[in-house]
């Protein structure tokens, strides 16, 4: 099974349900950071690396021996990121989406393919947890092909938990296209609520079950939960504000090594999604 | 023209909320919020919409079913694997490449323009403020960016307005990269936890990459002083002014519940006295005040 937990709004709490709720199974379990901008699980998890990887993305280097500025190239790309300039054949890197257009359509065999490095993965272990995450390069606007790269450690046989983006524009669907639940992390804020709603407008695009996380459950108003109930969307855990948990969090500590007791709240959290997918 | 940029690499640290108390503060400026994916400005600010304008943003293909032959052709050039079964695109995965559009022999596939979303320019108790909606699960949030910061200057400069204040979108990916090119700074809002401090440094590389200075300010500092004291010791380290901390407040989360900026909701707050210091810091820096 795969969960991916998401938010719309940032900051609600992803990476500490993703977290905690990981260590509370304890075996068989995954975690993904899918946050490639932004990577957060490892400051809490502290997971040893067993292997890193650079992740490339193809894009065109062209031969101007070959070229003969014949401009299909041009004309095919969407994104503008090959173009003619006087006799210069020039193609930017930074814009290419990988789609392969240009080579296929050069009649001269001018283009073949580097890569451009979109990031690294790290992979490791934490006991019995795996854990994956994937770190964008710093200036590389992409974020899809790695975060879909990062999915493709997906064990089958395990429970896998992607850390999702905050948002809800191309980097979340990446992340949760195709997982069996969603977990929505919100607060009880005007923020919370708003980009909560578009983060179900999302979840709902994709038909995918989820439930709901109401992090800081006690600083704002009741409106989420209203949402909830008027929408049907279950509320599977509930957070209080607690001095302690947020310090916790400041240093890098999961709940659940603080107060052992969320141990089980975490457990019947994954408990109460199981029914809800089987 | 000056334009400051609030961003933080970490959602949820206080962006919006700043920006929101700084337009309470600044006399004449347009507000622009850039976090098109899950813009909330508007929440506090409520604008009065006065222009609205579709978002036309890339293509997306569809196979129509009659003239398709089945050959397959799209299938094994599209690397998004967006051709389906049934010979339909799954309009998630399509990235609007137009390979399979090109090479299909019986010029099945059309190829239609994509309305991705709005953008609007409204008024609001603090001046214009220009915004979008992203559609949900669009793509091309980085274009939207650079289209409301272009609308937001020729606004400015049309009513002879010096400052734009931005808000900005979470992470380092495209749409951050659309909200720094050309800004006068970049103010950073972090909190201090390991992972503000994480992502901080993160954003502040990439504000390096594109050689436009950044200031960070913390907020909720109270919430771990170690934390914020190794954070302003690595802006000292690393030529970056610190100018400022916020102190863990709730009343930002009963201001927001009001529709108010914190500022209109607690004047004497020590959080609002905070936060005035910071814009005062800004105004000297940037001689942002109207002499």
């Amino acid at each position: 099974m795969i969960i991916s937990i998401a938010s719309g709004k940032g900051g609600t709490g992803k990476t500490t349900i993703a977290c905690n709720m990981a260590v509370s199974i304890g075996h068989d379990v995954q975690l993904l950071d899918c946050d490639v901008e932004e990577p957060n699980a490892h400051l809490f998890l502290h997971p040893i690396i067993d292997n890193i990887k650079t992740i490339t993305t193809p894009v065109p280097i062209v031969d101007e021996e070959k070229c003969d500025l014949c401009g299909k190239c041009v004309e095919i790309c969407q994104f503008k990121a090959i173009v003619i300039l006087g006799d210069t054949i020039l193609p930017f890197h930074d814009l290419c989406h990988s789609c392969g257009g240009c080579e296929l359509v050069c009649p001269v065999k001018a283009i073949t393919e580097t890569g451009r490095e979109l990031g690294e993965i790290e992979e490791g272990h934490l006991d019995g947890l795996q854990f994956v995450h994937g770190r964008l390069r710093i200036g590389e606007a992409m974020s899809p092909p790695l975060i879909k790269k990062v999915r493709t450690y997906c064990d089958a046989d395990k429970l896998a938990i992607i850390d999702a983006p905050p948002g809800t524009s191309c980097p979340v669907i990446a992340a949760m296209k195709g997982t069996d639940f969603v977990l929505l992390v919100t607060e009880p804020t005007p923020f919370g609520l708003y980009d909560l709603k578009l983060a179900v407008g999302a979840v709902k695009i994709l038909g995918i079950p989820c439930g709901l996380v109401i992090n800081r459950s006690d600083i704002g108003d009741d409106k989420v939960m209203e949402y909830a109930k008027e929408t049907g969307i279950p509320v599977l855990m509930e957070i209080p504000f607690e001095r302690k948990i947020a310090e916790a969090y400041s240093r890098g500590d999961l709940i659940v090594e603080i107060m052992p007791e969320w141990k089980n709240k975490f457990q019947e959290l994954y408990e109460a999604i199981k029914a809800i997918v089987y | 023209m000056k334009e400051l940029v609030i961003i933080s690499g970490k959602g949820g640290t206080g962006k919006t909320s700043l920006v929101a108390a700084f337009a309470s503060l600044s006399s004449n400026h347009v507000l622009c919020d850039a976090d098109v994916d899950a813009a909330d400005l508007h929440l506090i600010l409520d604008p009065q919409i006065k222009k609205q304008q579709d978002f036309i943003s890339g293509n997306s293909a569809f196979i129509e079913n009659e003239k398709c032959i089945q050959c397959d052709i799209c299938r094994d050039l599209c690397r998004w694997d967006a051709i389906g079964a049934n010979y339909e695109v799954d309009q998630i995965e399509c990235e609007g490449c137009g390979v399979c559009v090109h090479f299909c022999p019986e010029q099945a596939i059309a190829f239609p323009e994509n309305h991705c979303g709005e953008w609007f320019i409204s008024e609001t108790r603090f001046g214009p403020l220009v915004h979008a909606r992203l559609k949900i699960a669009e793509e091309n949030s980085g274009k939207l960016v650079s289209i409301i910061r272009q609308e937001s200057k020729t606004l400015a400069e049309e009513n002879n307005i010096d400052l734009m204040l931005t808000d900005g979108p979470p992470g380092i990916g495209c749409p951050v990269i659309a909200s720094l090119g050309g800004a006068t700074a970049v103010l950073i809002v972090v909190e201090p936890t390991v992972s503000g401090k994480h992502d901080m440094k993160r954003v502040l590389q990439l504000a390096n990459h594109f050689k436009i200075p950044a200031l960070v300010c913390v907020n909720k500092f109270d919430l771990n002083i170690e934390q914020t004291l190794e954070i302003e010791a690595f802006s000292q380290k690393n030529n970056l002014d610190a100018i400022g901390r916020i102190p863990f407040d709730p009343q930002f989360t009963k201001a927001m519940i009001e529709g108010k900026t914190i500022i209109e909701f607690n004047n004497n707050s020590e959080s609002s006295q905070a936060i005035r210091d910071i814009w005062k810091s800004l105004e000297d820096r940037f001689q942002l005040r109207e002499v």
